[in-house]
């Protein structure tokens, strides 16, 4: 039993609402989250396309192109001392025929309205200079020199560690399945029949956003998950690009993107499908046939190289185009629904929406004075920067180069990891071309001697 | 960079299995000083470290032992004959200062370190193709092995793995992967390959999967892993389902191909190793290559003779700086998926059944020509360079042709 009245409950530990927990945890508050899952940015928020977007492309006017524009800086200015790693590439919009050629100017006109003036429109020939290894057929092209990738796992750890140093309680494995709203106090019930009590609740609960809202007595938006499907290919493909490729965009996504990770790898993806079922994480074979299939087209030198990892992830999409943000006084409730893969860009100003919002709905939140606040320093785990092998120790994961005392230090602290996975998040270990080949027993008993428990435990046998 | 050592005049060999050690031995047997296997893990030996059963040894060291017996007295024999063994450090990188010397770039325990190499070998070997790499479809649930990170959690840390295992792949390795699991007291539910039939001695499938009534399905390939959190069943391209708690995907070997191609050498199409010569030179003076990093995969005991055959080709560099100026890849057909040499011949595999007689020509010249007989796909094929009628001196015009007369 948790018998604290907390003062907000953030539902959720995706990307958002970690944003979000992170934002109150540096008020007066006594703050919770609460979280499905065994590990926070382990839902929709690990299978991200990973790039800090400019937010050129968003609908002009809309609370998402608002919101990812001032993410955008907000994330940028935060990551550094956080720990999150971030490549400035850039990007290049693609044209493969006339048609996509003549809509740039229109694009580059969209991106203008919504203050991003950097984009630059290019002939063919330019577009080649810049991409060498593009397949051919390309007609145009445009330069969006701002647009970043990022480490979407290292952007939730932090902002979820943050929160815990500064006193927010985080609560893994609750799927909330009840709620009541009395006058003072409302009572979230979690699937195993606990209850937890707080005064207002921040719904960041993402594919399952539309049913903590009716619970709430709310409607508006019904969550038809988006599944994208990604592969992830070999380091030794890194050198076919310089910066995110990116196609002109078609009304039902941005379509299918050809980006460097921070880690060094090549990201082709994602596809867009509307399904049903909200637990569909699965790969399928159409996908990664069309995937492959668009891969061979824009960078055909691609497919010569060993794929390292493919997954698909579920977007919160809804029968709207944006963000549904909404409050209720009465119900002391807030919610962010219907946030897609622009959410990563957009956490932080979502969480600074969020707060905004609750105060409206008469949440008093003192600011913390700022020596009693605790950052988070994070070890960056992008390629383009210092590793820590680089300045010795032994390292157990060889195709990642991770060392011990990573593994260590990620399956120990306040938010350790629980399983192979999470690890993984935390510290790339297993995360590279042979996927444990040689590593999975070391990497596997040096976590369990970290946390106590049994090798077995840590690999999910049963 | 501040803090290197440097070290003299030396032999660096890249990976301490059984190619690396055996090179490095033969080194030090031929009078080479300075002789060192930088190896990344934190014991030598290789895989073999990892696989608790016979079939070890035999063509090296001329008697049968286990794999675990086999590593350790290969490091054994390497502290013997003087071989300096830096393990738990790992190459990150080659500079090349002159046409004569190399720089080895190690990440070490305690920091950067760098060693300067009159000669490289390169020897990293190889790894299986894990289920990313295959493209299954599927969600991501615990469960999935391949046989090397099977048979780590099996023999090095003593771990049960599952109770119902589908193992992918019927050639050697498979049936080695059938072995462990029932070590690791998991029953095996079948063996599955899209080929028409396994590809590993009669024997040894009697004695692995027959003793143990493992059915082998065959044409059918792994559609789809089932499950969230764990692994629940497998569904086949025929649309069988399997109910099973573990996958293992063995074979598809890939060699640990990284550091040779960030030094820029060519590769071996199909292969995807590095392209050698007879005489395991590669494209770049001072590197040669050995072992299953250049042919994936053989077995141990010809690596180690890879090993043993290399060193006189280090010592030949050593002595007269003469390095060949092309190295040609060895043209073939299907369904011939790739050849290359090695260091007693040429070695080639088939991706298919196919009844024939292999035929090596040159311009047209027939070199060798087998008898008609059938060949086995994933399994090893080896022209031995005595049979050849020409050896692999290099040719004016032409470049060795591998295909299958039907």
């Amino acid at each position: 039993m948790i018998d604290e009245p907390f003062d907000v409950v953030v539902v959720g530990g995706g990307v958002v609402g970690c944003a979000v927990a992170r934002l109150l945890s540096r008020r007066e508050l006594q703050i919770a989250l609460l979280e499905a899952k065994a590990d926070v940015g382990a839902g929709t928020s690990k299978a991200n396309t990973a790039i800090l977007h400019t937010g050129f492309d968003a609908v002009p006017g809309s609370a998402e192109a608002r919101l990812v524009a001032r993410g955008y800086e907000l994330l940028h200015a935060y990551a550094p001392s956080a720990g999150i790693s971030v490549e400035a590439t850039g990007a290049v919009l693609v044209a493969w025929d006339d048609e996509q050629a003549a809509n740039l100017p229109t694009i580059a006109a969209k991106a203008a309205a919504n203050g991003y003036t950097a984009a630059r429109l290019l002939d063919a020939t330019e577009v080649r200079e810049l991409e060498p290894h593009l397949g051919a057929g390309v007609t145009g092209g445009m330069l969006v020199p701002g647009e970043h990738l990022i480490d979407p796992w290292a952007t939730s750890l932090a902002f979820a560690e943050e929160a815990v140093a500064n006193g927010c309680v985080v609560l893994a494995n609750r799927h909330v399945t009840e709620c009541e709203v009395g006058a003072e106090l409302t009572v979230l019930r979690t699937g195993d029949g606990e209850e937890v009590r707080t005064r207002f609740v921040v719904n960041a609960a993402g594919l399952y956003g539309d049913e903590l809202h009716r619970r709430f007595g709310f409607d508006g938006f019904t969550v038809r998950p988006r599944r994208g499907e990604l592969i992830v290919f070999d380091k030794l493909a890194r050198p076919l690009l310089g910066r995110t490729i990116l196609p002109v965009p078609t009304a039902l996504t941005k379509g299918v993107l050809v980006a460097p990770t921070v880690f060094g790898n090549v990201m082709l993806g994602p596809t867009a499908d509307d399904i049903d079922d909200r637990t569909a994480t699965g790969s399928t074979r159409a996908g990664i046939d069309a995937l492959l299939q668009k891969g061979r087209r824009i960078l055909p030198a691609l497919l010569d190289e060993e794929v390292t990892a493919v997954y698909a992830g579920l977007r919160a999409a809804t029968e709207h185009s944006d963000y549904q943000l909404t409050a209720s006084a009465a119900a002391r409730y807030v919610c962010l629904g219907g946030i897609r893969s622009t959410g990563l860009t957009a956490s932080m100003a979502l969480a600074e929406e969020a707060l905004m919002l609750l105060e409206q709905s008469g949440l008093v939140a003192p600011p913390t004075p700022d020596d009693r606040l605790v950052g988070v320093h994070r070890t960056p785990l992008g390629e383009a920067g210092e590793r820590p092998y680089q300045r010795g120790g032994r390292i157990v994961c060889h195709c990642e180069r991770v060392t011990g005392d990573e593994i260590a230090a990620a399956c120990s602290g306040a938010l350790p990891a629980h399983d192979i996975d999470g690890l993984r998040r935390r510290t790339r270990a297993v995360a590279g071309r042979c996927q444990g080949f040689h590593c999975i027993g070391e990497v596997c008993a040096l976590a369990a001697a970290t946390d106590g428990r049994t090798m077995a435990e840590w690999l999910g046998t049963p | 960079m501040a803090g290197h050592a440097v070290s003299g005049d030396r032999v660096v060999v890249v990976g301490g299995g059984p190619a690396g050690l055996s090179a490095a031995i033969e080194l030090r047997i031929r009078g080479v000083r300075h002789v060192t296997v930088v190896e990344r893990e934190q014991q030598a030996g290789g895989v073999p470290r990892y696989t608790a059963h016979f079939g070890y040894g035999w063509r090296d060291l001329r008697r049968l032992t286990t794999g675990p017996r086999y590593a350790a007295a290969l490091v054994e024999h390497a502290l013997h004959h003087g071989v300096e063994l830096r393990t738990g450090s790992t190459v990150t990188g080659f500079g090349f200062p002159s046409a004569d010397a190399t720089t080895v770039e190690l990440a070490t325990e305690s920091g950067p370190e760098e060693l300067r190499a009159a000669a490289v070998v390169l020897a990293t070997g190889v790894r299986e193709r894990p289920r990313s790499a295959r493209l299954v479809p599927g969600d991501r649930p615990a469960g999935v092995y391949t046989t090397g990170s099977l048979q780590q959690l099996v023999v090095l840390h003593h771990q049960r793995v599952g109770t119902r295992a589908v193992v992918v792949g019927a050639e050697h390795v498979s049936f080695s992967a059938v072995l462990t699991l029932a070590h690791a007291g998991c029953s095996v539910a079948a063996m599955v390959t899209p080929l028409p039939q396994h590809q590993t001695y009669r024997a040894l499938a009697l004695a692995t999967a027959g003793r143990r009534r493992v059915p082998v399905r065959t044409e059918v390939d792994v559609a789809e892993i089932v499950g969230h959190r764990r692994v629940e069943a497998v569904v086949l391209t025929d649309g069988t389902r399997i109910d099973c708690d573990t996958v293992v995907f063995t074979g598809g070997w890939v060699p640990e191909y990284e550091l040779a191609r960030r030094a820029g050498l060519a590769m071996t199409p199909g292969a995807k190793g590095p392209m050698v010569d007879a005489a395991l030179h590669t494209g770049q003076r001072g590197l040669f290559a050995i072992g299953n990093l250049v042919h994936p995969a053989e077995t141990a005991d010809v690596c180690a003779l890879d090993g043993r055959d290399v060193a006189r080709s280090v010592l030949d560099w050593l002595t007269l700086h003469q390095w060949p100026d092309a190295i040609e890849p060895i043209e073939v057909e299907a369904p011939v998926a790739w050849a290359t040499y090695h260091s007693r011949g040429i070695t080639l595999r088939v991706d298919e059944f196919v009844h024939g007689r292999l035929r090596l020509t040159h311009g047209g010249e027939v070199q060798w020509i087998s008898t008609p007989q059938t060949w086995v796909p994933n399994r090893s094929i080896t022209i031995r360079s005595g049979e050849m009628r020409t050896t692999s001196r290099p040719f004016a015009d032409h470049r060795l042709r591998l295909d299958v007369l039907r």
